[in-house]
């Protein structure tokens, strides 16, 4: 960079165009609220005003700011890593995770003693368990895919971000959907599609974020001084692609009016059910699984310091796995009305499913080869190591209740909340936290996390907590199933329906204790994320610019 | 030249990768959902089964709006105890005009599939404001509020507009008469019920909410829960000739 240029300062095009869209929405958003059909709608619309507006003072008074030269790409040869919207999208992960887990505390209490419904509509098990849902799969998972994706991005291509805005527009702009989300759900604004609740103006918004998110992704990587994309990138361009054809898919409606939040689906009846959980399982296979998967083939070798096991295996994981999930959908609908070729579809590559899934947990799990007694020693790395073996776990269960015969005694029962938070907590929040115990220090340049003692205290309260969960799952979900096909020996059915809810009961109790553990293990960690940034040691120097990320041949 | 390394050209080049990404997950969606809009099979040939009625509509938007769906599924497989328990497997053609489907996916309570008029509109009443009063061992929230909180009627209209235009067989006369429809079927022995069950054959006309001064959000849930599985006629249907 010519320090001695005197270009004039003026605003970019993105700096002008951002802020007159901004300025826009804003305005349109104040009409929207004026003539809104319902108060609740009238007050998104109001937030959209107010965010937008925040947006565009924000953009000016940046450019004021700042130089008049944009940051350079690179300094003395060595590139400027923009790790300013990773940090936010970090901390953001971290206070949704607490938020999300507590919230799934909440309304497993809720099941068992329903006083705690505080007889408000607010507060009703209906509308918060979207809530928890949400919070923990978009809000947690989801802040910790684009903090990862976005370091390790620019990590392994060796580039600079893309874009002055849009990279803190993709992470704002997200987050600012994750709050329309979540209180639309709690003031009754739902499309009442699992996974997929939030109304139009939400989805629409999510696009325009969504868009911008793979245009940063994809243009550093365009940017890149590798020859190679590195293996991480392939599962998360995957994701990012997939979430986007995904979310179109399943959220096309029509709203009633622009004043309205209300909208209705394209599709009906079994269609409908059948683009839900083509949406639903693959929002588990490629937000919940792809996006984790890219998280383990970069940190799982970066902290244990050895190559990816097996490139080869690496190859046939990836192909393998996103052709396979895509059709395991229909195992959400088995013995219900859609017709018998789907479902049986859904089984058969359900269960051929369960080979990519352990040819990645095996590529996970032996890149530790001749570091296993890191195990021993980091407990970061055995956050991560076991995450992979519950992943291991979860993807052996899944396939087994996907066939139709298991499937008619576990489906609509506990058993399938326990498979589910085996995957989630397990694998998903344990290399989150695998993930966000390793950035944290390396993105507010720390030698080391505040307290490895307290990340001990965090794994083993949490596991414990994990066992508790899944197991009294297991046993209440069981026994529903039983239970409801119970008959006596004169050929009546031997319970009522009040009888088995009444048996849930302690389970349920045993399953809230265990989430109490996960909420305190992840408290701990919040905890310490915090001590390591305001008080952590600064490292001596920068980490390593070259990571060692090579594949074994 | 091996295979192993034909694999380069995704691997630097970002475009192919993303043209072999999308067509290998294409595939698997294409073949499951394309042929259930063209082969017939998948909707079987069903009498009865009509629109909901504006009031209809109304109260299953509530059910949507609370979450129902979490702990109540909509679909009675075809499976010994679900018969018995529930009632008749529902059959596709049952859902043809639900948006979005509420089939759920778990039941922490029992399916209410077919949950029409098998209780009172009082039990129902009563077990809405305080499920426990009526099933002591009950988990389900209260909710009180629904009977008090007036039903929003103003804009019925607008979403029947909507789903004609998506196909349901909503006529004009139906969407002009939504307004007024509302509040005869929430009326016992309203006086135009007959043109109104002319319209929606079957429809159930009284004040099903209890308050007969307005229609409230409880009168629209409970109309809705009372017309759930009811429309078809099981003594007349024929399940042998919709095998699939």
């Amino acid at each position: 960079m010519a320090q001695t240029a005197t270009n004039p300062k003026g605003m970019t095009f993105g700096e002008a165009g951002s802020a007159l869209a901004f300025a826009a929405l804003s305005f349109l958003s104040i009409i929207i609220a004026a003539k809104a059909y319902t108060p609740e709608y009238a007050f998104h619309a109001y937030l959209f005003a107010a965010a937008a507006g925040a947006a565009v003072f924000k953009i000016v008074d940046r450019y004021y700011d700042r130089p008049a030269e944009l940051p350079p790409l690179t300094i003395n040869g060595k590139p400027n890593y923009n790790m300013g919207p990773v940090k936010f999208a970090t901390i953001a992960s971290v206070f949704w995770g607490v938020a999300g887990f507590t919230i799934g505390l909440l309304i497993a209490l809720q099941l068992a003693f329903p006083a705690l419904n505080f007889d408000s509509a607010w507060l009703s098990f209906g509308r918060m368990r979207p809530l928890h849902t949400s919070a923990v799969i978009f809000a947690f998972g989801g802040n910790v895919l684009i903090a990862s994706s976005l370091y390790v991005v620019q990590r392994t291509c060796r580039a600079r971000l893309v874009g002055d805005i849009a990279p803190w527009f993709v992470v704002l702009g997200y987050n600012f959907f994750i709050v329309i989300a979540g209180t639309g759900y709690l003031l009754g604004i739902t499309q009442g599609k699992e996974y997929a609740e939030p109304e139009w103006y939400a989805d629409l918004w999510l696009t325009v974020v969504w868009v911008a998110y793979f245009l940063v992704f994809l243009g550093t990587i365009m940017r890149r001084k590798e020859p190679h994309i590195y293996v991480a990138n392939w599962f998360y361009l995957a994701f990012i692609l997939t979430i986007a054809v995904l979310h179109l898919g399943n959220n096309a409606t029509i709203p009633v009016s622009i004043f309205s939040p209300k909208s209705y689906i394209v599709w009906s009846g079994v269609q409908d059910a059948m683009v839900q959980w083509w949406y639903g399982h693959n929002a588990v296979g490629f937000f919940l699984t792809a996006g984790f998967l890219a998280i383990m083939y970069y940190f799982i070798p970066k902290r244990a310091e050895r190559p990816v096991y097996s490139y080869r295996l690496s190859i046939i994981h990836f192909w393998a796995l996103i052709f396979l999930y895509i059709w395991a959908g229909p195992h959400h609908l088995h013995y219900t009305a859609l017709p018998d070729w789907a479902q049986t579809l859904g089984m058969v590559f359900s269960i051929m499913l369960w080979m990519p899934s352990w040819g990645g947990m095996i590529n996970g799990l032996m890149t530790l080869s001749g570091a296993w007694d890191k195990l021993r020693t980091d407990p970061v790395l055995r956050l991560m190591v076991v995450s992979v073996a519950f992943y291991g776990m979860s993807t052996f269960e899944g396939p087994l209740m996907s066939v139709k015969a298991v499937n008619s005694l576990s489906h609509y029962t506990d058993w399938t909340i326990g498979h589910v938070h085996s995957g989630a907590l397990g694998w998903v929040a344990y290399v989150s936290f695998g993930a966000i115990y390793c950035l944290v220090p390396w993105l507010w340049n720390k030698e080391r996390l505040y307290s490895m003692k307290a990340v001990s205290w965090h794994f083993w309260i949490s596991t414990l907590g994990i066992v508790l969960y899944i197991s009294s799952m297991w046993v209440a979900g069981i026994l529903q199933g039983l239970m409801w096909r119970a008959y006596t020996s004169l050929g009546f059915l031997e319970y009522s329906f009040i009888e088995v809810v009444e048996a849930m009961q302690p389970f349920y109790v045993i399953r809230a204790l265990g989430g109490a553990l996960f909420v305190a293990g992840s408290l701990i960690m919040a905890w310490n994320i915090w001590k390591t940034i305001t008080v952590g040691e600064e490292a001596a120097e920068a980490p390593a610019l070259q990571p060692s990320l090579m594949a074994a041949e | 030249m091996s295979v192993w390394a034909r694999h380069k050209i995704f691997e630097t080049n970002s475009i192919i990768l993303i043209i072999g990404v999308l067509i290998v997950i294409a595939i698997g969606g294409l073949v499951e959902i394309v042929p259930l809009f063209y082969l017939k099979s998948t909707i079987e040939k069903v009498e009865g089964v009509r629109p909901y009625t504006p009031l209809e509509l109304a109260g299953r938007n509530i059910y949507v709006r609370e979450g129902c769906y979490n702990c109540h599924s909509q679909m009675i497989r075809p499976l010994r105890d679900e018969v018995e328990r529930y009632g008749h497997y529902s059959l596709a053609a049952e859902s043809m005009y639900d948006r979005p489907f509420q089939w759920g996916s778990k039941r922490t309570g029992p399916d209410l599939a077919r949950v029409g008029n098998k209780y009172s509109d009082d039990w129902h009443r009563d077990h809405l404001a305080n499920p426990r009063a009526v099933v002591p061992g009950s988990i389900m929230p209260s909710y009180p509020w629904l009977a008090t909180t007036e039903l929003d009627a103003d804009h019925v209209s607008e979403d029947m507009k909507v789903q004609a235009h998506l196909g349901v067989p909503y006529t004009p006369e139906m969407i002009d008469k939504a307004g007024s429809d509302i509040r005869i079927q929430a009326t016992t022995d309203a006086p135009n019920a007959d043109d109104l069950v002319k319209r929606y054959p079957g429809a159930q006309v009284r004040n099903f909410g209890g308050n007969p001064q307005k229609v409230t959000e409880a009168d629209a849930l409970i109309a809705y829960l009372q017309m759930l599985g009811t429309q078809v006629d099981f003594k007349l249907y024929d399940n042998k000739a919709n095998v699939r």
